[in-house]
């Protein structure tokens, strides 16, 4: 029988016994090809699983941040601000927030200082988030020591660890009390890091940042879409470690290219010559190469591509930790939520499969019409 | 056995888990529907605005609120020195910030 599928299969068997004959050179160019699938792959998995988080989780942030600028720098801003601000029309309710950094000279690692919104926290007790748990080596009831601003030690208990499920927001989190945070830092009275501003409407929070803004010109209003939009440039290509392994990527790919489209090595153009000596067409040929670049194409963007998902959501991106990790002592440790986006998937696959394919197709075409002694010749 | 035969069932056993990880993404999403709902929840009572990626520097572990020139405050000739700078770009422009 000699369907075209019949012919199909046998032009297959045909390309993977070619493949094969060259075994060593074959084996390492789907190894390098389905590595570089993989760290795309990798990284697309990962910024995908990230921005999906910061939507879902940051979706509940403040609605508005109001900080207030002084000499082009954030200050603190007085209480009196948000009674203002709190009288304008659409304004729901206005929050002083006190939270600020805090570097620990014994372990090299900076905490964020927060006073929660409800005192769930008593004075001279704290919350603190994984990672400060996991660097200070502290449990809960023991004492942390911090330094206050006025160099005097400041004693508290841990009452309580925030669930490591929760790291990727809380890792370097010290939840204490106002008066804590008083003593830890001496603010003039009725000052506060910034306001938190909840609109009732959601659609008036551009007119209400809009009214806080003429009211207040020494302040910067921020908006939720703008806190929001600011994890949607996480990883974007103009970043400088994205530009360099893309970079990377595409430099392969064009190396890639580069080997096929520069021509068919001498053997290979003898192989070509006598098929179409024996009778094959050269549409045949053509054929055989195009299912040469599928089976190495095709096979390092599957393998890569499962590889890739692994490393990300069972591995919890490994490989990628010491870049994101960078100089911080304390890096939360998460497992993100898988997400698959079929669309870049689909953008990937036709990046990476269809220009080698068409890369080997080319050469082989000029060879193929080339009279089968000539080539063979050659 | 041939061996296009051996490809195509490699192939088709490829193809079959990626597509029993589009499943597994589905599902795990479905079970981490709550873990998330009490994360939002944290970030509501607390007020937080940033994740906790980048506990380097200041203005990389709340990026949201900080200057876009931060990076570059201290002096005029200081460059960004923070490896996650490489991987965050600065906050977009805001619509009520005056300065760059």
């Amino acid at each position: 029988m000699n369907s075209p599928l019949n012919r199909h299969t046998n032009i297959l068997d045909f390309a993977l016994s070619s493949l094969l004959r060259r075994k060593s050179k074959n084996l390492s160019l789907l190894v390098v090809y389905t590595l570089i699938v993989f760290v795309i792959a990798s990284l697309i998995f990962f910024v995908q699983a990230l921005k999906h988080e910061a939507a879902q989780t940051l979706a509940e942030a403040p609605d508005l941040v109001v900080q207030r600028m002084i000499a082009g720098r954030h200050d603190l801003i007085p209480a009196t601000y948000g009674e203002q601000i709190s009288a304008i029309r659409g304004v729901r309710s206005v929050t002083p927030r006190l939270w600020g950094y805090y570097y620990d000279q014994v372990f090299g690692a900076n905490y964020t200082l927060l006073v929660p919104e409800n005192g769930v926290v008593e004075p001279g007790s704290i919350m603190i988030g994984a990672g400060v748990a996991r660097n200070q080596r502290i449990k809960i009831d023991d004492m942390l020591t911090l330094k206050t601003s006025r160099n005097a030690p400041l004693l508290l208990t841990v009452q309580g660890i925030y669930p490591s499920s929760s790291e990727l927001i809380s890792s370097d989190l010290i939840v204490l009390s106002a008066e804590d945070f008083q003593e830890m830092f001496h603010l003039p009275p009725g000052q506060f890091t910034d306001l938190a501003v909840t609109v009732a409407n959601p659609r008036e929070q551009v007119t209400v940042a809009t009214k806080i803004a003429e009211l207040f010109p020494d302040t910067r209003p921020i908006l939720k879409s703008e806190m929001l939009r600011t994890y949607d440039s996480l990883f974007e290509w103009r970043g400088g470690m994205m530009v360099v392994i893309l970079a990377v990527a595409v430099l392969s790919f064009i190396i890639f290219a580069w080997d096929k489209a520069t021509g068919l090595s001498a053997e290979e153009r003898k192989e070509i010559g006598i098929l179409k000596s024996i009778g094959w067409e050269t549409s045949d040929v053509l054929q055989l190469k195009f299912w040469e670049g599928i089976v190495i194409s095709l096979t390092a963007f599957l393998v890569g591509v499962v590889l890739a998902y692994g490393h990300v959501f069972f591995f919890s991106a490994a490989l990628f930790e010491h870049a994101l990790k960078g100089w911080s002592v304390i890096y939360p440790q998460f497992r993100l939520i898988p997400v698959v986006d079929a669309y870049q998937l689909t953008v990937l696959f036709f990046l990476t499969v269809l220009p080698y394919t068409a890369a080997t197709i080319i050469p082989a075409w000029l060879a193929a019409t080339v009279p089968p002694d000539a080539a063979m010749r050659s | 056995m041939r061996k296009s035969s051996i490809f195509i069932i490699v192939t088709a056993v490829n193809i079959l888990l990626i597509g029993l990880l589009t499943v597994h993404a589905r599902y795990s999403q479905a079970m981490a529907a709550t873990a998330l709902r009490e994360r939002a929840e944290m970030v509501r009572t607390l007020q937080l605005t940033d994740l906790c990626l980048f506990t380097e520097a200041r203005y990389t572990r709340n990026p949201a609120m900080a200057d876009r020139f931060a990076p570059f405050q201290d002096h005029p000739g200081a460059m960004e020195h923070f490896p996650s700078g490489s991987l965050v770009t600065p906050p977009s422009k805001r619509i009520h910030e005056f300065s760059p």
